[in-house]
């Protein structure tokens, strides 16, 4: 298939990539890149293990192109930590035991940072509605609650 | 030599955040799909479309013809590999040959009759779709109760019955506990299939490494030992050439304690290309050909006495067992049948199952396998009995407990429970939500009119699986304690966690056993060229069973470590206590790590000791363990659409001893979300020709964060005796509480209107209909 090339930013790095059209982003991400933290739970868009960054708003990468970020800024879990300081939604994960087996956590952290971007002070239905695209299986998201509580009270 | 060291505080019982997180959180932990090998092709399955069908003709030429094929195989081409491995065993059980590929018959939808391998997934794709297949479609069946009746489609020409086994087990006098009973409550009680939806999906990477004729293989499973063991033997490999690595593990719940087809059609691929080749289970197909959980329906009779005493419990099983049978798939029921009396006194069991097959993915394993189903069923019959009784609920059962002076108590069922206190935690329960004030809550609001429901279970468990003789592939586990000349501790657990936190609580374990700091252990696991055989994670074991295997490898780095503390202290006798090894006359000490130097160094060998720190234990479990709680629900119902709302939810607990409550209480919240899933929402539907019609996430209603209530939960505390570290295991209490919990609590609400049974899961519409047959509907 024919390719087209895209130039785009990934946690503060400028990328130019050949991709073929049909390819999602959460491929691009995955494969072309190397970035792994970014999951694929389902490819259909209702899981958010997938989620990222795309120029401020959290996405499910596997329901974009990647032709469709040419020009944009995406951040992932990988480019979250700055300096190796974690971000307080993951040290919120750690202390509050929102992660079991790790595998929703990427996504699921994302999707807790832009609800916190969003909404600095949620109450606890507006934490579970915020964060309600994106499935866990392990941990009934009562530990993720307490950990984005945890992140907006540290936040000051 | 140092002098004074203060003991540090235990690390057992301390929420400590746990130590594999930080690669979790930051994205970089290595997942099967994470992995990228030099030369590594990528392959696709083509699955049968129909629930039953012969296949007439399969066209490859398309797909071969495509740039970026390697290999198209299909049933035919993989007839040297031996079947998908059944390693349950009952008298009499038929044994369909489980193919990897299907060769002239599909059995059920997803059934895989094709792989395709290309240098790109996207390519591999394509490819698969190109394959031509053309079927002859059968009659299918889905439905266990149809697939027993006369003139059903045979699932398996061979066997018109459709049965694949029946069992019959029976415990005390059942006819005469019926004949003399005061009154017998009689119910259909059905467990619905579930899908167990692990986040990560099934995938394997498998290399063949040509020059040396050996095999790695690399897939997302609980049991990396077994894995190797079954699929060298289906591959006609030698063990030793075989290794399986389980990477990071995204989430398990039963659907990864088994054996794949996909498993050793990868590693056959890789042999035929010479190439490392990929496989990543879609959702749909994780849907479509993952195992699937429960699939009962249980005809219950439950006899009792006036004053509320049961004397008797009868249960007649169906199991939908699916096509074929996976590593466990007939085994599950009998643990059913094991869990019958509960935490009741009742002496008289009996029960006969029919395993049945149908036209769908086999069934298996799924947090708590078989006694989610039993204890559902139980507690439904005794909150049924009490209503018959005019009891009330925590009456009848805290009149039926074993009582605490009876243990160890042995069952109807053959068991014998090691320790309980089964009252506490219903009454725990009872005082956290006031049990008195809510009863007299319940009523003020059904003068208004309200369907506010009150709901209780008391559950037992069957835990720390097992003693080896009950077990398919042995039931003990093993550790290694692997100090180095610098002090610094290895643990290589034969456990396999995936999300439990193993890598934490043993490392409270060793940290604390050996007087060290809690970063100077890690523990390894999940790699058969790395860790000695080991059986898994499941059953709730990992600690009870893996814990205690540490426990006692750690007995035996101490004892050697008091050896060499008296030769360098040159002492008669030493104590270790505190990562100091301190002889009893001077008071003089050498520390953990300096011995651990000297035990390398070797200058001065105790009598017959060899050099070097190391220490492999095997531990037998002599009992399973048996952990217990109580849950109460409070639900509100809403008349006009049927919606239910928890609005309290109560989890005690008793897992014995704890080692880390951040930890358990994770376990136990997944355990009520995967509970009230079933109770709610989840249910696996296939259409009368064996479709499955709930094939996505957006057919199936896997619990999201707005559905979940707040979970209230506490604990009691009851060691078991069956190991030193008196565990129990949590990992499948919260899901065995839950769904008995519930139901009751939406039978009791809605028991005005006559209700007095509702299978899962709890729609709102089925509860709107229900609500609209009464006399209330017609009149609201």
């Amino acid at each position: 298939m024919a390719e087209s090339t895209i130039s785009l930013t990934i946690n503060g790095t400028k990328y130019t990539n050949a991709v073929e059209p049909r390819m999602l982003l959460i491929h691009y991400l995955r494969e072309v890149i190397g970035l792994t933290g970014p999951h694929i739970g389902c490819e259909t868009s209702l899981c958010g293990a997938c989620t990222v960054e795309v120029n401020g708003k959290a996405i499910k990468s596997c329901s974009m192109f990647a032709i469709q970020c040419d020009g944009a800024s995406i951040l992932t879990i990988e480019g979250l930590a700055v300096d190796g300081k974690l971000h307080r939604m993951q040290e919120a994960f750690w202390n509050e035991h929102g992660a079991q087996c790790g595998f929703c956590t990427p996504g699921m952290i994302m999707a807790a940072k832009h609800l916190l971007d969003r909404n600095p002070n949620p109450t606890e239905t507006e934490i579970r509605h915020g964060i309600e695209g994106n499935l866990c299986r392990c941990t009934g998201y009562q530990h993720i609650v307490k950990a984005v509580q945890a992140a907006a009270a540290a936040r000051g | 030599m140092a002098t004074t060291i203060t003991k540090p505080d235990t690390l057992i019982g301390k929420r400590i955040r746990r130590k594999e997180d930080p690669r979790l959180i930051t994205g970089t932990a290595t997942y099967v799909d994470d992995m990228k090998l030099p030369g590594m092709h990528h392959a696709v399955v083509v699955r049968s479309p129909h629930g039953a069908a012969r296949i007439k003709s399969i066209n490859i030429a398309p797909a071969v013809a495509m740039k970026g094929v390697a290999l198209v195989l299909l049933g035919k081409d993989v007839a040297d590999v031996a079947a998908v491995p059944c390693g349950a065993s009952l008298p009499g059980l038929r044994v369909p040959v489980h193919t990897i590929l299907a060769t002239d018959r599909v059995y059920f939808v997803g059934h895989p009759v094709a792989v395709v391998v290309a240098t790109d997934r996207y390519i591999a794709q394509d490819a698969a779709e190109a394959v031509e297949v053309e079927y002859d479609v059968l009659q299918a069946v889905a439905d266990p109760e149809k697939a027993l009746a006369a003139g059903a489609p045979a699932v398996h020409p061979q066997w018109p019955d459709n049965t694949a086994f029946t069992f019959h087990q029976e415990g005390g006098d059942t006819e005469k506990a019926f004949q003399e009973a005061d009154l017998i409550v009689k119910q259909r009680i059905v467990s619905q299939r579930l899908v167990p939806s692990p986040m990560e999906t099934r995938g394997v990477v498998a290399n063949w490494h040509v020059a040396e004729r050996s095999c790695t293989l690399h897939t997302s499973t609980q049991v990396p030992h077994l894995v190797r063991t079954l699929v060298a033997q289906m591959l006609g490999l030698e063990e030793n050439r075989m290794r399986v690595v389980a990477p990071e593990v995204g989430g398990g719940f039963g659907c990864k304690l088994n054996v794949y087809a996909e498993e050793a059609l990868m590693c056959y691929v890789s042999m035929k290309i010479g190439k490392p080749v990929k496989w990543i289970e879609s959702r749909r197909e994780n849907f479509l050909t993952t195992i699937h959980g429960r699939g009962h329906v249980d005809y219950y009779e439950i006899a009792a006495k006036k004053d509320g005493t049961i004397t008797g419990i009868k249960v007649k099983l169906i199991q939908d067992l699916g096509a074929y049978h996976q590593l466990l798939t007939p085994a599950i029921p009998t643990l059913s049948v094991l869990m019958l009396p509960g935490l009741y006194r009742t002496k008289s069991i009996c029960a006969d199952i029919v395993g049945v097959f149908t036209n769908c993915v086999p069934t298996d394993a799924y947090r708590g396998a078989g006694r989610p189903e039993a204890t559902h069923g139980i507690e439904r019959m005794v909150d049924m009995l009490a209503a018959e009784l005019k009891m009330d609920p925590a009456e009848i059962r805290l009149k039926n407990f074993v009582h605490n002076d009876e243990f160890p108590f042995p069952t109807a069922t053959g068991l014998i429970y090691d320790s309980g206190d089964y009252a506490a935690p219903l009454n725990k329960a009872m005082e956290m939500v006031d049990y008195t004030k809510l009863r007299q809550q319940q009523v003020e609001a059904r003068k208004e009119g309200r369907l506010m429901g009150i709901g209780m279970s008391a559950y037992g468990e069957i835990c720390a699986f097992g003693p080896s003789p009950a077990t398919p592939a042995g039931g003990w586990e093993s550790a290694t304690v692997k100090v180095e000349p610098s002090g610094s501790v290895t643990v290589m657990t034969g456990v396999s966690p995936h999300g439990q936190g193993e890598e934490t609580t043993f490392a409270q374990i060793a940290a604390d056993q050996l007087g060290i700091g809690l970063d100077d252990v890690i523990v390894l696991h999940g790699d058969t060229s790395i860790v000695q055989y080991g059986i898994g994670t499941f059953g709730s074991r990992a600690t009870a069973v893996g814990g205690t295997a540490l426990y006692f490898a750690l007995q035996e780095i101490i004892e050697k470590v008091k050896k060499f503390g008296c030769v360098m202290l040159d002492s008669e006798e030493v104590t270790f206590s505190g990562g100091q090894c301190t002889c009893n006359k001077t008071g003089n000490s050498v520390s953990f790590k300096q011995v651990a130097g000297a035990t390398y160094r070797a200058m001065k060998l105790p009598p017959n000791t060899e050099p070097g720190l190391i220490a492999t234990y095997f531990w037998e479990p002599p009992n399973f363990t048996f952990p217990f709680g109580a849950h109460i629900v409070v639900t509100e119902i809403d008349r006009e659409t049927g919606a239910i709302a928890i609005t309290r939810y109560l989890a005690v607990d008793d897992c014995g001893n704890i080692l880390n409550p951040l930890i358990v209480d994770g376990q136990v919240h997944g355990g009520v979300a995967q509970g009230l899933g079933q109770a709610l929402w989840e249910q696996a539907v296939y259409d009368d020709n064996a479709q499955l019609i709930t094939g996505e996430f957006m057919d199936y209603a896997m619990p999201r964060a707005p559905m979940m209530p707040w979970i209230e939960s506490a604990h009691t505390i009851t060691p078991s005796p069956v190991n030193p570290l008196g565990v129990k295991g949590v990992g499948e209490a919260g899901t065995i509480g839950a769904s008995p919990a519930v139901v009751n609590s939406v039978v009791d609400a809605l028991s005005q209107l006559g209700v007095r049974h509702i299978d899962m899961p709890m729609t709102p519409e089925k509860i709107w209909k229900l609500i609209n047959a009464s006399e209330l509907g017609k009149t609201a």
